[in-house]
């Protein structure tokens, strides 16, 4: 399986292709998507689009599901760090 | 401009096995069919796949069959408003549009079951069903320490999973105890393919320790999970490890059923036995109607392609195994029923709505759900109920929430737009949740 590349908080980093946006955070050692009100750490629980903990900014779109989204070259994703 | 030529026949919202099998068996009987499904690929949860990835023969025929210009498939698109059970206002990955059919399949499936407890936030505590569409998406999980603790059959395909792809499964916990295990067991007795099938998952995972009584009472870790403590019959055990995949079992997801006014039983959308809903022109099929597996799921399908394409006779052979199937249900219902002691675990620090960050402590148990959301935000944020919904319906005993849209996150713009494309006299602005789903 070959790479692609997507840009996280402006950084480019190669990740597989054909894994969703969320393994793809995970396995770049992202895990934290979002913060909490207190400011805790939160990563995906369901990893099937019903409890929304993995939501991040795709292509300047808020509250993208990630674990819903495949990665695509040149896909930008922002997510608090 | 007239409309009724761009009139589809039949929607199928969802494209799992059930929703699959209902595309086909219209397609096959001439309809012309729009399949809906949120995620980036047909297969639903348990035929999730990437390219290559080898599937069950049948999951490969249906997904082979079920693709244009046989049927027409959006995927990445999630059903975000009805107008009526004709009228569907649909997110296209960013565009929305009103989608107008004749008849309308809902096959939306089943979630998880996440009854809240100690540390159940923390980064790492992801559900059993969560861990196995991770794996399938492409996580890596060699030398990773993963304890399963949930509950019914499919604890077994997702350790065998973990295990051939170089996990190390520590524990394998199912909460129910042995005689209500013994008891399921003895169901399968009756169907040799099945028990077969039961037996090999159950080797595969052979090399980790099972026991049933069994659930997680705190998930410890300040950034990630470090570690669980299990309660395991009438002790605790405290267990290292990186994931902790658990669950409380599966429940239907009904949303857009009830938005159309779909009558529920037992928190499923209630069919008869054609697997039409209490509204005319819906049927529903597979989970979204009871929880009992693929193989009901895909019988259920065809049933509801066939009669939405105005088939008079059901074959008999489909019937006797809707029948089978939904007994099966029943026994797993029984099996995976919560003891009371996993909602004995929530302590007031505990974290009841992860949208909203609600607590335990914040939530009168007296109030009804309406209350909770109203004094406390619970229900309010990003996932709309759905996770802290069912939960409050087994701690609180919460009745089910009016479901309001929209039912995936869209741009008010464009939904507002679609609305009022559809209604020239209403002004294009935000619109309030409709009284009642057909005009």
């Amino acid at each position: 399986m070959s790479d692609t590349t997507i840009v996280v908080n402006g950084v480019p980093r190669r990740v597989p292709e054909g894994v969703s946006l969320a393994v793809a955070l995970w396995r770049l050692g992202i895990h934290s998507f979002r913060r909490d009100s207190t400011g805790r750490p939160r990563a995906p629980l369901c990893a099937m689009g019903s409890c929304h903990e993995c939501r991040v900014v795709i292509d300047g779109h808020a509250d993208q599901r990630s674990c819903l989204v495949e990665v695509r070259e040149g896909m930008k994703v922002e997510l608090p760090t | 401009m007239s409309t009724a030529a761009r009139r589809l026949d039949l929607v199928v919202v969802g494209g799992g096995p059930a929703g699959l099998a209902a595309a086909n068996a219209a397609a096959q009987a001439g309809q012309q069919v729009l399949l809906i499904d949120q995620a980036p690929r047909t297969g639903g949860q348990i035929w999730r796949h990437r390219p290559g990835d080898v599937l069950p023969a049948s999951a490969t025929r249906l997904i082979g069959a079920v693709v244009p210009p046989r049927v027409s498939v959006a995927t990445g698109a999630a059903v975000v408003d009805a107008i009526s059970a004709h009228e569907l206002i649909v997110d296209f990955g960013g565009r929305i549009a009103m989608v107008e059919t004749s008849s309308l399949i809902l096959a939306t499936g089943a979630m998880e079951l996440f009854l809240p407890f100690p540390g159940w936030t923390l980064p790492g505590v992801v559900g059993v069903g969560g861990i196995q569409a991770l794996l399938k998406s492409g996580l890596s999980v060699a030398d990773s320490r993963v304890v399963i603790a949930g509950t019914g059959p499919l604890i077994w395909p997702v350790a065998a999973s973990l295990a051939k792809a170089g996990a190390d499964v520590r524990l394998v916990g199912e909460q129910a105890g042995r005689m209500e295990l013994l008891r399921f067991g003895a169901g399968l007795l009756a169907k040799p393919v099945t028990l077969a099938h039961a037996v090999k998952l159950r080797f595969a995972a052979l090399g980790s320790p099972f026991h049933c009584n069994a659930w997680p009472v705190r998930a410890n870790g300040s950034d990630r999970i470090e570690s669980v403590t299990m309660q395991i019959g009438e002790h605790q055990r405290e267990i290292e490890c990186d994931w902790l995949a658990t669950a409380a079992g599966l429940i239907p997801r009904t949303e857009l059923g009830q938005l159309l006014g779909c009558e529920l039983s037992g928190g499923a959308i209630a069919v008869d036995s054609n697997q039409r809903t209490t509204v005319e022109d819906v049927w529903a099929v597979g989970e979204c109607t009871g929880v009992s597996g693929d193989h009901g799921a895909r019988v259920e399908g065809a049933i509801a392609g066939l009669a939405a394409a105005g088939t008079r006779k059901i074959p008999g052979g489909l019937m006797r195994a809707r029948n089978a199937s939904r007994r099966f249900g029943a026994r797993l219902e029984r099996l995976c029923r919560p003891r009371s002691e996993l909602v004995d675990r929530v302590t007031p620090a505990t974290v009841v709505c992860r949208c909203e960050d609600v607590h335990a402590a914040a939530l009168d148990p007296a109030w009804s759900a309406r209350q909770a959301r109203l004094y406390t935000r619970l229900g309010m944020g990003s996932c709309q109920g759905a996770v802290c919904g069912a939960a409050c319906r087994t701690l609180y005993h919460h009745e089910a929430s009016r479901v309001r849209p929209p039912l995936a996150p869209t741009q008010v713009g464009g939904w507002a737009d679609c609305l009022s494309r559809h209604d020239p006299d209403q002004p294009s602005e935000a619109p309030s949740s409709h009284e009642s789903p057909t005009d």
